[in-house]
């Protein structure tokens, strides 16, 4: 009965991806590929997710070179896909291009602004929730000095330094934040052995809570941090559970949450401008039983004030990217 | 005395090579799950199927050429250039530079003007090499490959900051579009031959030919080409014969430097019609891969960097169509280069031996 | 008397390398405790047949016997283990070892070095006592001479064992002096029942020293003879197929002008050794001048002074006019502007470019002479072939094939292409080093009588080479270079190989 049920339902699934494969969503991941442990594999477990909870299926892709973009998108869109995910950047030139093509079709482009009837651009707040995090560390701080290790030096990753150096500053106004990156290509945000020689040499300058932004090669950095005796942050995803007591907590940025909605509202997808901020949960810090004792409740009240008055508007935190400076930290 | 024809050592050998490789990575396929036949039929329809498809074969074979031709120019004369990556990164920027700020009134001034610019640029980028080389024996693999590194945030601070484009990307601006170079589907279009417009590949591909006929030129044709081979072949002939060594080390190599610039012609100009991060994608490095295979001489290389488009682009195909993950793929391309170029005696010595029995049978 | 049994004996070798048959049917019996002499030109199969009774190659056909025993030699372990040693022409030695350590290299004994060199030692110093081999086993080998480093290759074969011992080539880095000690321990060894193959292509060893001699040609053993029951120029005859001339016929030298005149010439090469001292000479036109000297004293840096790729202080005065020594007009292309031609001593390194064609090879050093251009940016390819074709004609440069790829002619051939090539620009000064050096008799016959030619059309002729016999046979005036000196001239008539050896060992006998 049960190998029946299971041939049947088997069948069944087949049949029914064939017929609903024009209505399924998919996404394409940058070069990075879906396991960089950065923002394509929290993509990847948003997809995951939709799928595990609704048992649909999607369409996968990770290109391998720039040329490929364009390529890419359209094999999707002819196969009528829909809607069509990406996260990165770089995505923006090809799909406007492509999504003129295809009005009918729905696409989302995580990190990037385009701007076509068809189009929902998802941009995230990141400078909020590391101002959140730099207040964070400013108040765990005992020497007042601080660290940031970003992964490849782009104006995003500057973005997520700015943010943490004002939240920093804004609890400690004599604080020292130091900031590094680990490098100029896409290797450096696989690069944990570098992570670890930043954070050694971050911890020697006097740095006792380091935040790194890095992709794969904060792996190192939470290790090392973790080694010295030293507090770290996390990034993207929740990375409290890696090293309990010594992860002080994870600048959260929901990817995974993005693609998920974008995958959850399907064909009705709405166009235009989603800003993931503070308000919406889209960025905040993460809170749980593994760094519970390290936060105590004044430091959480403190943020969370902060928190509510960033929304309101109350406070306003600079955004590297709205005009490529950042009036408290030099790159 | 030659061990074999010369058509056993061109095509018989490379050809058991790749039927090697065909069979091992058939055998990968298999163990995945999937049928290595279908497979097979995929990666070549994907490559060669559709004129998108060939045109993307086609964009990629054009890099390999200019890449392939620096590495074999710089070899004859027994330099092995490594740096090819960092040469197009930085002829790419010379490419970009000349197309942002000098305002051509036509595409075909500013092919000029921007392929110049970017020979130039990879030239210089390789012009110090090959003086630390020349005057002071700095191995020229070591100083390439740094300058490789080198390369890499010289263009990403430029892409952060002074010719970044409005936005989050780090990238330059698009190019005007007057000055975008004609694809293949029009330059075809003219000739009245119907070729899909959507794939990369551009009037690029025309230079890389001319490019293939100048080398053989040049090598084997001019009193450079034969000094540099002389030099190449040996050294203490070539300063009995009073070649200038430090002169043949420099043209050499600024000549490979120029050619692996030029790649920005295809990649920077007719593709992306800007440039972006890391915009060479290891094309410098399957360069060399592709001169070995070609044996250093134009018409292999052209050969050779074909093979490679086809196996760029029909391992996107079968990725995306089969699902199966891209480092399956790279395997398989690992495969192939690991066949057609370092296990190359492998295949070699038993079709020697072959010949040279079939031989001695023959005078008895 | 009973039949005593050969120590080596082949039957019917046969070797073959693709369509080249190294080898034909070469038999030879090799009595114990006799030298046997294997002379043949260069390629004749000498070195291929040496090779396969040292367990090298493996022979097609063909049987070994050694001391009346079949065995089989698959290799090198194996013919030391039948006692077989071998002393290579460039020898096997670690530069950076001491005597001891390199007798012992591969036979140590035990996990320890220690006992191994100690019982070494005292071996070493009973097989010095016996064949007066007197080596100083402490000394590091590149701090001593090539006489001694060859009878350390001695040694090592007598520690493995060896009854036997092949030599190839043993005097081409020799002095004649040093020539003569090997010889004597040759002797030596011989009286202690030792059998020796020497293999050579000097006619004068042959009959100095072996018991019996095999001639071999073409990689066939075209006779086999006693050393008594013979002559030098039957044995060449044997060795080429026909009458060779080995006397150089020429008329009493026509010495013009002043062509070359080197003034206080000093080479100190990159590694700050003084290889070149106050050297001064001249050289008329319608002369040549054979610069004698052991290997190694000078004369290659002389050479490559003036042929443009050596750096040097001095003067050197061409027709009159000063040569650049140091600036731009210093390179082998200047000089070759300036008349002079040069015939460099290695043709492999220097004079050719082994994987180019002949017909490259001929525009070699000339790539940027007019005659080879067309258009003013290509080469003339075609018009370069068709020089080569008649360049091969006139030199009887076998196969005559322009097309065919320089390694692939024999040593002679290669010679020949090299000095066509030179002799043909018609230079007023030809420096020609080692012209015979690796080449078979029957060129160096003909490539002799080019160099007389030219010095007869009135050119001047810088000969050196370490053939003593070739530069008494060709030279108008000899000078002998030892240590970066010239010892003295002489002039050929009045002057005898013994007092040549002395001075190109450094003593100074009374000056010219």
């Amino acid at each position: 009965m049960t190998l029946f049920t299971k041939f049947f339902g088997a069948t069944a699934a087949l049949a029914l991806t064939a017929g609903a494969a024009a209505a399924d969503p998919a996404i394409i991941f940058d070069l990075g590929g879906k396991f960089d442990k950065s923002f394509n594999e929290a993509a990847f477990t948003g997809a995951t997710k939709w799928a595990e909870e609704t048992g649909g299926t999607f369409a996968e892709f990770e290109i391998s070179s720039d040329a490929q973009r364009e390529q890419a998108i359209r094999r999707f869109a002819e196969e009528g896909y829909n809607p069509i995910v990406m996260a990165g950047f770089s995505w923006g030139t090809p799909l406007a291009t492509v999504a003129e093509e295809y009005p009918d079709l729905k696409f989302s482009i995580i990190d990037m602004v385009v701007d076509a009837p068809n189009v929902q651009s998802v941009v995230f707040n990141e400078h909020e929730g590391s101002y959140l995090v730099g207040m964070l560390a400013a108040m765990a701080s005992e020497d007042g000095t601080v660290g940031f290790i970003g992964g490849m030096d782009i104006p995003l990753i500057r973005k997520f330094a700015c943010g943490y150096a004002q939240g920093a500053l804004a609890v400690n106004p004599d604080a020292t934040v130091l900031a590094n990156m680990t490098g100029t290509t896409p290797a450096a945000w696989n690069d944990p052995v570098k992570g670890s020689e930043l954070t050694l040499a971050q911890i020697s300058q006097g740095a006792d809570v380091i935040y790194a932004a890095a992709g794969g090669t904060g792996v190192g950095v939470l290790q090392t941090a973790a080694d010295q005796g030293v507090y770290s942050i996390g990034v993207d995803s929740n990375q409290n559970y890696m090293h309990p007591g010594s992860v002080l907590t994870s600048m959260l940025k929901r990817v995974d949450t993005a693609v998920y909605d974008a995958f959850t509202a399907g064909t009705e997808l709405e166009a235009g401008f989603n800003v993931m901020g503070l308000d919406n949960g889209g960025v905040g810090y993460a809170l749980d039983e593994f760094n519970a004792e390290l936060i105590t409740a004044d430091m959480q009240a403190a943020v969370d004030a902060a928190s509510a008055a960033i929304a309101a508007g109350e406070i306003s935190v600079h955004d590297y990217m709205s005009d490529e400076t950042c009036p408290v930290l030099e790159f | 005395m030659n061990k074999m024809p010369n058509w056993a050592d061109t095509i018989l050998v490379p050809l058991l090579s790749l039927l090697l490789a065909a069979v091992i990575s058939g055998v990968v396929i298999a163990l995945i799950g999937h049928n290595p036949i279908y497979a097979l039929k995929l990666m070549v329809s994907g490559a060669l199927g559709t004129s998108t498809n060939f045109s993307y074969t086609l964009y990629y074979a054009t890099n390999f050429i200019f890449t392939g031709l620096a590495v074999a120019v710089a070899y004859h004369a027994r330099m092995f250039n490594i740096g090819g990556e960092g040469q197009a990164y930085i002829g790419g920027l010379g490419a970009a530079l000349a197309c942002l700020y000098i305002p051509w009134p036509h595409w075909t001034l500013a092919l000029i003007g921007g392929g110049l610019a970017a020979a130039i640029f990879g030239a210089a980028w390789a012009a110090i090499p090959a003086y630390l080389q020349a005057k002071r024996g700095s191995h020229i693999v070591i100083t390439t490959i740094m300058f490789n590194y080198m390369s890499y945030p010289v263009v990403n601070y430029l892409l952060n900051g002074p010719i970044k484009a409005e936005g989050m990307e780090p990238a330059t601006p698009s190019f005007a579009a007057e000055i975008a170079l004609p694809n293949l589907s029009a330059i075809l279009g003219t000739f009245g031959i119907a070729f899909s417009d959507r794939g990369p590949a551009n009037f690029a591909l025309v230079i890389a030919l001319l490019a293939c006929v100048g080398v053989w030129i040049l090598i084997w044709r001019t009193k450079l080409g034969y000094e540099t081979r002389a030099f190449g072949e040996s050294e203490s002939a070539a300063k009995y014969a009073g070649i200038n060594p430090t002169k043949i080390i420099m043209i050499a190599m600024l000549i490979s430097g120029a050619l692996a610039g030029m790649m920005a012609i295809n990649n920077v100009m007719g593709e992306a019609e800007r440039l972006v991060l890391n915009a060479v994608e290891g094309a410098g490095f399957i360069g060399i891969a592709v001169a070995l295979m070609g044996r250093n001489h134009p018409l292999g290389i052209l050969i050779a960097a074909l093979l490679f488009g086809i196996l760029y682009q029909g391992g996107a195909e079968l990725s995306a169509e089969l699902r199966i993950p891209r480092e399956m793929v790279t395997v398989i391309q690992a495969l192939v280069i690991l066949f057609t170029g370092a296990l190359d005696n492998m295949v070699r010595m038993p079709i020697e031996k072959l010949f040279l029995s079939l031989r001695r049978k023959e005078a008895k | 008397m009973t039949e005593q049994s050969p120590a080596i004996e082949l039957k019917g070798i046969s070797k073959a390398f693709g369509p080249v048959q190294a080898n034909k049917d070469i038999s030879i019996r090799v009595m114990p405790g006799t030298i046997h002499g294997i002379i043949g030109e260069n390629g004749a199969g000498k070195s291929t047949l040496m090779s396969i009774l040292y367990g090298f190659y493996k022979a097609d056909s063909g049987e070994i016997f050694i001391n009346g025993k079949k065995t089989e030699i698959p290799d090198s372990q194996a013919a030391i283990s039948a006692g077989i040693g071998m002393v290579f022409q460039h020898f096997k030695l670690v530069e950076n070892f001491t005597v001891l350590e390199n007798v012992i290299l591969g036979v140590e004994d035990g996990f320890l070095l220690k006992p191994s060199l100690n019982k070494a030692r005292k071996e070493l110093r009973q097989l010095a006592e016996e064949y007066e081999l007197n080596v100083d086993p402490d000394a590091v080998i590149e701090n001593i001479g090539v006489g001694m480093q060859q009878r350390v290759e001695i040694l090592k074969a007598l520690y493995r064992r060896a009854d036997i011992l092949i030599l190839d080539e043993p005097t081409g880095v020799l002095t004649p002096s040093e020539a003569d000690q090997l010889f004597r321990i040759l002797g030596r060894l011989r009286e202690e029942g030792k059998t020796i193959i020497l293999i050579t292509h000097k006619l004068r060893e042959i009959m100095d020293i072996t018991d019996t001699v095999s001639v071999m040609r073409r990689g066939e053993m075209t006779a086999t003879v006693k050393t008594a029951e013979t002559n030098p120029s039957h044995l060449a005859e044997l060795m080429v197929g026909r009458k060779v001339l080995l006397q150089v016929d020429k008329a009493p030298a026509q010495p013009g002008e002043i062509i070359l005149d080197v003034k206080n010439l000093n080479v100190t090469d990159e590694q700050g050794v003084h290889r070149v001292k106050d050297v001064s000479f001249n050289i008329r036109a319608g002369e040549i001048l054979g610069i004698a000297g052991v290997a190694g004293n000078g004369q290659s840096e002389l050479l490559e002074v003036l042929g443009g790729y050596c750096v040097a202080t001095g003067d050197i005065f061409m027709n009159g006019e000063p040569i650049d020594l140091t600036g731009d007009k210093s390179d082998g292309q200047s000089r070759r502007e300036r008349g002079i031609a040069h015939v460099p001593e290695d043709r492999h390194r220097e004079g050719l470019i082994l994987n180019f064609s002949a017909w490259e090879n001929t525009a070699f050093g000339y790539h940027k002479d007019g005659k080879y251009q067309k258009n003013g940016v290509l080469m003339d390819n075609a018009a370069i072939v068709q020089d080569t074709a008649e360049k091969m004609e006139r030199f009887d440069v076998r196969p005559p094939n322009p097309m065919l790829a320089a390694k692939n002619f024999s040593g002679g051939n290669q010679q020949k292409i090299v000095v066509a090539r030179e002799i043909e620009r018609n230079p007023d000064l030809l420096l020609i080093g080692q012209p015979t050096r690796g080449v078979d008799i029957g060129a160096i016959e003909f490539i002799h009588k080019q160099i007389i030619a030219l010095r007869d059309q009135g050119k001047a002729i810088l000969l050196v080479s370490v053939e003593l016999d070739e530069i008494m046979s060709l030279s108008d005036r000899i000078a002998v270079m030892f240590d970066g000196k010239i010892m003295g001239e002489r002039l050929p008539d009045e002057t005898n190989t013994q007092e040549l050896g002395l001075l190109m060992a450094g003593v100074q006998g009374e000056t010219a």
